[in-house]
């Protein structure tokens, strides 16, 4: 289990890129969370993706004791701010004195399947992120200041709607309106930047499986997030966490919000396109 | 008192007589170690952390935890009970600053 | 006194270890282990320390303690810069004498428990844990 077994189902991962067959994942690679909702962490991945045959859940690339944190919802961390998510989504803010719950009366509930489809085109063509779709009704609709990209109040929110989707499998757009976005954001997967001149590819297509001094790098995928991070004892978004990696290899990161994370948000959850959403994930 | 502090607890809502189950607590807390410095201006950020948990029923103690700073962020602890009667479960934290929380939960017998 | 070449190298190598090993850390928690046990004798057997070989974040850290009988288990995390982790008192309901939580571990080092048994004798166990210098949690 946990990064033992994943030496071998990403070992055999490389086996079958070498021998061109599909990957076939262990029935370990099963995650069960309170013991009924059933996740799985691989799937054939989507079509356009050239160089990987399977794609895998960050959650197989950590220890057991990493991983069981995300089998019960009382164990996982996650659920502190996603209390404070349910807090937030009643509290009154803005001129308009409403609060979430004022216009959406059937809960949270109702953007069950949303985080699985996020980002996504909206009606003018910009790519939006669900981030943003907060802040502005945030703005429009409440009278409200716009929640910071990455602090607490928002990765609760998007942590407590992400939550409706869990168990559901990510299936982002990247064709038609979508199309341009997704390949800038491939591009910018593909383009190797900072210091250490190392692009996304290098480390989580090229590399996934393989140590990186004391631990496994990932496939990178994003269906968990936000994510609870024991490094950081909260929730982290995919924005902050693209900041993170440009930062670890010495390059210059991305404005949070800006429109390179934005369409690299994009391409990296169609890289996952067919996994699980697991939002909130526990990782290390 | 520290601000968003929630305290969740898991107990089973009905309890065997004289058999043992499991509980299961956490509370939102920073647990502020005392020994990291401020980015910015490099003076040491102050100690402020859970020092204390209790877990009562009926009044009689169950687990009473002495806490220091090497406790995780959202300090998390699991024990166990053994109860004879349906009663009152308390549990409480108390913090540095002074503040306590404290949170019940009922358990029958059945 | 004189030093064979044997004791001088040996001596050197105590002083380079006493440069960098934390003696001072393992003396705090020989310190807090004794206020403890008020400097009564250690046993051994009886009580078991469940902590993970290797542990993928030093932040949290999972860990259980477990003395059948005992009246309060003390954690020490003897590589720490302050040992003390916490001190499970057990009540009179308590449904048994074992308890887990999430500690912080400095490094690479020994979380020793140290139980406090009815009858007032100590009994103590340990476990290493290996703290992993992180890659980039991804």
């Amino acid at each position: 289990m946990g990064m033992y077994l994943l030496k071998t189902t990403a070992f055999a991962a490389g086996l079958a890129l070498v021998a061109g067959s599909a990957a076939v994942a262990g029935e370990d690679s099963t995650l069960t969370i309170n013991g009924d909702l059933t996740i799985s962490t691989a799937a054939a991945a989507p079509s356009h993706l050239e160089n990987i045959d399977e794609v895998v859940s960050g959650w197989l690339f950590r220890t057991d004791e990493t991983q069981s944190l995300q089998m019960d919802d009382f164990d996982n961390p996650s659920f502190v701010f996603v209390d404070i998510g349910i807090d937030l989504w009643e509290a009154v803010d803005g001129t308009e004195g409403k609060s979430c719950s004022s216009c959406h009366t059937d809960g949270p509930e109702e953007f069950a399947g949303l985080t699985a489809t996020m980002p996504r085109v909206d009606a003018d063509g910009n790519l939006e992120t669900l981030t943003e779709i907060i802040n502005r009704e945030r703005v429009e609709k409440m009278g409200a200041e716009p929640w910071k990209y990455s602090k607490t109040k928002m990765a609760s929110l998007t942590a407590l709607i992400g939550l409706q989707s869990r168990g559901m499998p990510v299936n982002v757009a990247i064709d038609g309106a979508a199309a341009p976005y997704w390949e800038r954001g491939k591009e910018l997967y593909y383009t190797r930047v900072g210091q250490l001149d190392i692009a996304c590819s290098g480390c989580h297509e090229d590399n996934y499986g393989v140590m990186i001094r004391a631990d496994h790098l990932s496939q990178g995928q994003t269906n968990g997030f936000p994510t609870y991070r024991l490094k950081n004892a909260k929730m982290n978004t995919t924005h902050a966490r693209f900041k993170g990696c440009m930062k670890n290899i010495r390059a210059t990161p991305y404005a949070e919000g800006g429109d390179e994370f934005k369409a690299l948000e994009l391409y990296v959850a169609s890289r996952g396109n067919g996994l699980t959403v697991e939002t909130p994930s526990v990782r290390n | 008192m520290a601000s968003g502090v929630k305290p969740r607890v898991k107990t089973p809502k009905k309890a065997t007589a004289g058999e043992a189950f499991t509980i299961k607590t956490l509370i939102s807390h920073k647990m502020e170690s005392g020994q990291r410095k401020d980015k910015k201006t490099g003076e040491l950020i102050p100690r402020s952390i859970i020092n204390r948990f209790t877990c009562e029923f009926n009044g009689t103690s169950v687990i009473d935890i002495s806490i220091e700073p090497a406790v995780s962020t959202n300090p998390y602890f699991q024990f166990d009970a053994v109860v004879q009667e349906a009663g009152d479960m308390v549990f409480t934290w108390y913090d540095d600053d002074g503040s306590v929380y404290d949170t019940t939960k009922s358990v029958a017998i059945g | 006194m004189e030093f064979s070449r044997r004791e001088t190298i040996a001596l050197g190598l105590g002083a380079a270890a006493l440069t960098f090993m934390p003696f001072r850390v393992d003396a705090a928690a020989e310190e807090v282990i004794a206020a403890f046990t008020g400097g009564a004798d250690i046993g051994e057997g009886g009580v078991t320390v469940t902590a993970p070989e290797i542990a993928e974040n030093g932040n949290t850290v999972p860990i259980g303690v477990d003395a059948p009988g005992a009246a309060a288990i003390m954690v020490v995390a003897t590589g720490n810069p302050t040992p003390n982790v916490a001190t499970f008192n057990f009540g009179e309901l308590a449904g048994a004498q074992s308890a887990s939580t999430r500690i912080r571990l400095a490094g690479t080092q020994d979380v020793v428990a140290i139980a406090r048994m009815a009858d007032g004798s100590f009994i103590q166990a340990s476990a290493a844990v290996k703290v992993t210098i992180g890659g980039c949690g991804g």
